[in-house]
């Protein structure tokens, strides 16, 4: 039987990803994702599972390096300005391809910024963010049932392929409250991992590394991780269309955007504008062949986020020119609201349908 | 013919890369020889640092990983936390451990995780070229203390084990040399101590070994052991700091 549940997104998520056989959490404390960490912290014991925190968001991912590389189903959390500091150590954990978990509960920057929603970390998400050719694959929720589902999905990604996951949240998915249904406990099960650093017992030792000191160990490190990538992208693409047949506007959006974005495309439906909403689930991979396909078919784009324009850019290199793509951008420090990205829509939709006319 | 020398089965066949006279090769030898005497080679994880040690992945013959530069501690927490009953330890340089990685060192000691570190102090930066290291001595010249270490300037050299002595969680603390051999047979006591340690559950371990750069101190590898008992062990005096109290009730 389904549990139904009312939960924060951070404690939705915690959850979701103990369901999931998670048992190893390292973190440190930074608003808006501290629910997180704190409910890590009384849940871990009851499953026999690990929190720890750690002196410091430089030293809790390299815990989840250790953790990760020893064989265990492992995350950490964080918001903005603890992501930046993580990020050598997702360079390495790339390097390494060492699985884990890592959630990114965005805040508005640069710097110190403020605690309000944002989504400005998309560039450093979804384009490797530390040193180095790599990416992680970055999942995106939009809702609390999808804070506790991505976990799940996340640990599978991130055992079949030997990488790491972010979940690329907001400080509105972190925070609020919304009825869900927890996921079933101890899926995924676990998995073989013979290249675990474990103690070398009856085998050849294993050795976790991302140094090729020679040029062409090095070479053939990176040749391993695009052919990686290209699996991945060929595989795990995932975003979800609404009333885009008939759509003269498209409009792409992803988390609490695409929640606005939602609400506002129901209303410019309500006066009979021809609008449709595309949502990436994956911002890594991109869904850029479904875009480049909507373009094909001659529809307008409008991308919202709350960003001076990040996934923007990826929109515009799946059209590649082929239909306009325009940009609501609201800038960190204020959510947009439902009536401006309707105004937005409309306008947009009649220069759409102009070029359709 | 009786075989009256071999290679410890803690190492690999791959030869070393470290420089004539450099004494990292010796503490090498020292932890593999722990480990094979130990028993603990097949269920040992160690963690390699950056700076010179930074391939010791290839020449221990036990599971390892590579960790980012100052972060082994972290990283060995996370291997210790999953798996408990196995053996980590971290191999480390000054710089690696005692400049970009001291919050990790120290608290990883002050949570009292059950590893064993091996730190190689040699009063300078070896891997990038001879810098000034947080333990270069007063009046020391290095590429980038070219007049010599001015610790009016820049402070004192850091005395790790004295530094972390104070932290209840560490259970074993000991700086030892490798100037001669009576000093390399009471290092490979320290080391095996401090496996011992961690084995017993005590707490945290740490072998500081006084070590020699021939290259980087621009000295002969015979010169280098002379300048490191002669300058260093006067600043980092050779001493138990803290041992669990049955190892010093076995010893008394």
């Amino acid at each position: 039987m389904s549990e139904r549940v009312m939960m924060k997104g951070n404690e939705a998520l915690a959850e979701g990803a103990i369901r999931a056989g998670c048992r190893f959490f390292f973190g440190y404390p930074i608003t808006p994702q501290n629910e997180i960490p704190e409910y890590m912290s009384r849940r871990m014991p009851q499953v026999e599972g690990t929190f720890l925190q750690a002196e410091s968001e430089v030293s809790a991912i390299n815990m989840v390096y250790g953790a990760g590389a020893a064989g265990a189903r492992v995350m950490t959390s964080s918001s903005s300005p603890g992501i930046s500091l993580k990020m050598e150590g997702l360079s390495y954990l790339a390097g390494s391809e060492i699985p884990c978990l890592i959630a990114n509960i965005q805040r508005g920057g640069p710097g110190l910024g403020g605690l309000a929603p944002s989504q400005s970390d998309y560039f450093q998400a979804t384009k490797g963010g530390g040193h180095g050719d790599y990416h992680a694959i970055v999942l995106a929720p939009n809702s609390v049932q999808e804070m506790a589902d991505m976990p799940g999905l996340g640990f599978v990604l991130a055992d079949r392929y030997r990488t790491q996951v972010i979940i690329l949240s907001d400080a509105i998915l972190g925070q609020m409250m919304e009825p869900l249904t927890l996921p079933e406990m101890g899926f995924p099960g676990p998995v073989e991992k013979p290249w675990a650093t474990t103690g070398a017992a009856g085998r050849p030792k294993n050795i976790i590394n991302s140094l090729g000191l020679l040029g062409e160990e090095l070479y053939a490190i990176n040749l391993r991780l695009q052919e990686k990538y290209g699996r991945i992208s060929a595989a795990e693409v995932r975003w979800e269309e609404e009333n885009t047949a008939d759509a003269d506007l498209v409009v792409v959006a992803y988390g609490t955007t695409s929640r606005i974005v939602k609400s506002a495309a129901a209303l410019a439906r309500a006066e009979g504008q021809r609008v449709g909403l595309f949502r990436p689930l994956t911002l890594w991979p991109f869904p850029s062949e479904a875009l480049a396909g909507l373009a094909e078919a001659g529809k307008h784009f409008l991308v919202a986020e709350m960003s001076a324009g990040q996934m923007v850019e990826d929109v515009r290199l799946a059209v590649n020119g082929k239909t306009p793509v325009a940009l609501f951008g609201k800038l960190n420090g204020i959510i947009p609201t439902v009536r401006e990205i309707y105004a937005v829509i409309k306008e947009n939709c009649a220069v759409a349908k102009d070029g359709a006319a | 013919m009786n075989k009256v020398f071999a290679r410890s089965a803690g190492l690999t066949e791959t030869a070393l890369s470290y420089c004539p006279g450099c004494t990292h090769g010796i503490v090498h030898r020292l932890v593999a020889e722990c480990l094979e005497e130990l028993s603990l080679r097949e269920k040992t994880i160690g963690v390699a640092p950056v700076g010179c040690a930074v391939t010791a992945y290839k020449f221990f013959n036990c599971d390892m990983q590579q960790a980012a530069h100052g972060r082994a501690p972290a990283v060995a927490t996370g291997i210790k936390r999953v798996l408990p009953d196995r053996t980590v330890f971290t191999y480390q340089g000054d710089g690696d451990l005692a400049s970009i990685g001291m919050a990790e060192i120290v608290h990883a000691a002050a949570r009292g995780e059950k590893i064993t570190v091996i730190f190689i102090n040699n009063a300078i930066y070896g891997m990038t070229g001879g810098q000034m290291a947080p333990t270069t001595l007063a009046g020391q010249i290095t590429t980038t203390s070219p007049t010599g270490r001015d610790p009016e300037k820049v402070g004192h050299p850091i005395r790790v084990c004295e530094l972390l002595s104070s932290l209840q969680g560490v259970a074993f603390l000991a700086r030892v040399s490798t100037h001669d051999p009576k000093h390399v047979g009471l290092a490979k006591a320290a080391i095996k101590k401090a496996f011992q340690t961690q084995e017993a559950k005590q707490g945290f371990a740490l072998v500081e070994v006084l070590s020699t750069c021939p290259t980087n101190w621009g000295l002969s590898p015979i010169e280098s052991l002379k300048w490191l008992e002669d300058k260093m062990i006067p600043y980092y005096p050779l001493a138990t700091f803290k041992q669990p109290e049955e190892v010093t009730a076995v010893g008394s």
